[in-house]
């Protein structure tokens, strides 16, 4: 197992774990962000670029999108803008 | 080595200590996420051959090794399908939201009496 | 049954769990060491049945077609689910809610067309590099968003209909549905590959590998058309609209 696999697989592992850790859910999209691009490179170095491909465009264009307007509702609390 | 294997278990752990203690429901659906990244892993890594290239052969000769196709092609559409699973999960946030002003999950046991 | 006494338990039960874990996988063999027939036989004889130089992309349309049309499924499932969430009973007055930046919108507006184009090669080529329908649908409903973000709501809003995009959407997942029963009718088996192959690493080849191709690239980009409408509903539209 060549080196880069190793750093790769112990960087995804603190990630996740900094992930789960954030209770914020806004500090949270944007580290997942970050997890997601370590899940590139880790996918890339295991020889799968389809799958590298799929988890960009997913992690940069639909998962940002959809948590930043969920959280943006849930946290427009009182006074109501009325 | 085993590490890959352990990562992915490491994964699907950590992710479930989220979902298990969250207050917060947007939070465990990322947590739930990550959940599923780890068998994205554990697929990926059964799938691995040592000293092989990817499974494109586009300047390669056919005889060249490569790794296993069928697991990255589970994985790829799981990928894409899971944001949509996800996306349910946070509709049904707004949605309790909506109804009850939290999305503390704990806090919604209480009102259901 | 309170927080402590929740996690403690989980905490009991994941060791468990981390222990069956760990002893499973050591039985699995070593990391690198892949010796089972299945993958060697695909990349073996994939490109010459197929004349298609990428085989994760032709093992997603052909060769495991069946568990692709299973995912296309949920996905039309899932938005289904969040259409009948969040959707509400009508919407009259459509709110502006522009951008206001002009340097935001002039290279917003040019990246929409890069994008767009850049999404239409990445479907077009899923079966000779990287790509392909699932890949290639994010990136073409990302440029839709482009639109939201760099001119303003209402625009988004008269690009994406919700009976256009809802029928794209249905075509998409229904025509991967029929062109499996048209396998069936020619070769004898659902989803079979029934048109001629073509000439390996060009645009023409793999048979009905392309069709299944873009309608996986309609249904994927008519889906999180609809998601993305429906989430930016929610946060354009005022609270008391909302919460009705």
């Amino acid at each position: 197992m060549i080196p880069l696999q190793v750093v790769s697989l112990v960087l995804v592992a603190a990630a996740a774990l900094a992930v789960v850790l954030h209770r914020d859910p806004l500090r949270q999209s944007l580290v997942n962000g970050l997890y997601g691009l370590l899940l590139v490179v880790l996918f890339m170095v295991f020889q799968a670029p389809d799958v590298a491909l799929s988890m960009l465009v997913v992690g940069s264009i639909a998962y940002p999108l959809v948590l930043m307007l969920a959280i943006s509702r849930v946290r427009d609390r009182t006074p109501d803008d009325e | 080595m085993y590490l890959p294997y352990a990562v992915a278990a490491w994964l699907f752990l950590v992710g479930l200590y989220g979902v298990v203690s969250s207050r917060n429901l947007i939070h465990l659906s990322i947590c739930l996420s990550v959940m599923q990244s780890g068998t994205y892993v554990l697929l990926l890594a059964i799938g691995y051959k040592n000293k092989a290239t990817a499974p494109i052969f586009r300047g390669i000769h056919v005889g060249h090794p490569a790794v296993d196709p069928v697991v990255q092609a589970l994985t790829l559409t799981d990928i894409v399908v899971s944001v949509t699973v996800v996306a349910l999960i946070l509709a049904f946030a707004l949605d309790v939201h909506k109804q009850s002003r939290t999305i503390d999950p704990d806090e919604i046991a209480e009102f259901q009496g | 049954m309170n927080r402590s006494l929740r996690l403690g338990i989980f905490a009991v039960s994941a060791a468990g769990l981390a222990a069956l874990l760990f002893w499973s996988l050591v039985g699995l063999p070593d990391f690198g060491h892949y010796h089972w027939p299945y993958g060697k036989l695909l990349n073996a004889v994939a490109v010459n049945e197929r004349h298609t130089t990428n085989v994760v992309g032709v093992t997603v349309f052909d060769y495991r077609g069946f568990d692709t049309l299973g995912e296309e499924f949920i996905l039309f499932t899932a938005v289904i689910g969040v259409s009948l969430l969040l959707r509400k009973g009508r919407e009259d007055r459509i709110p502006l809610d522009s951008a206001r930046d002009d340097a935001l919108r002039l290279l917003g507006l040019l990246a929409v067309a890069l994008v767009f184009v850049l999404g239409l090669w990445v479907v077009a080529f899923g079966y000779v590099t990287p790509g392909g329908g699932f890949q290639g649908g994010v990136v073409i409903a990302g440029a839709f968003a482009l639109v939201y973000l760099a001119a303003s709501y209402r625009d988004f809003h008269e690009l994406t209909p919700h009976s256009a995009v809802e029928m794209a959407e249905a075509f998409g997942v229904g025509a991967f549905t029929i062109l499996g029963f048209v396998g069936l009718a020619y070769e004898g088996a659902y989803l079979q590959n029934f048109l001629g192959i073509g000439d390996t690493g060009t645009l023409y080849a793999g048979g009905s590998v392309p069709l299944l191709n873009w309608a996986t690239a309609i249904a994927v980009a008519a889906a999180l058309a609809v998601l993305f409408s429906e989430f930016m509903k929610v946060y354009v539209l005022p609270t008391r609209e909302w919460r009705s």
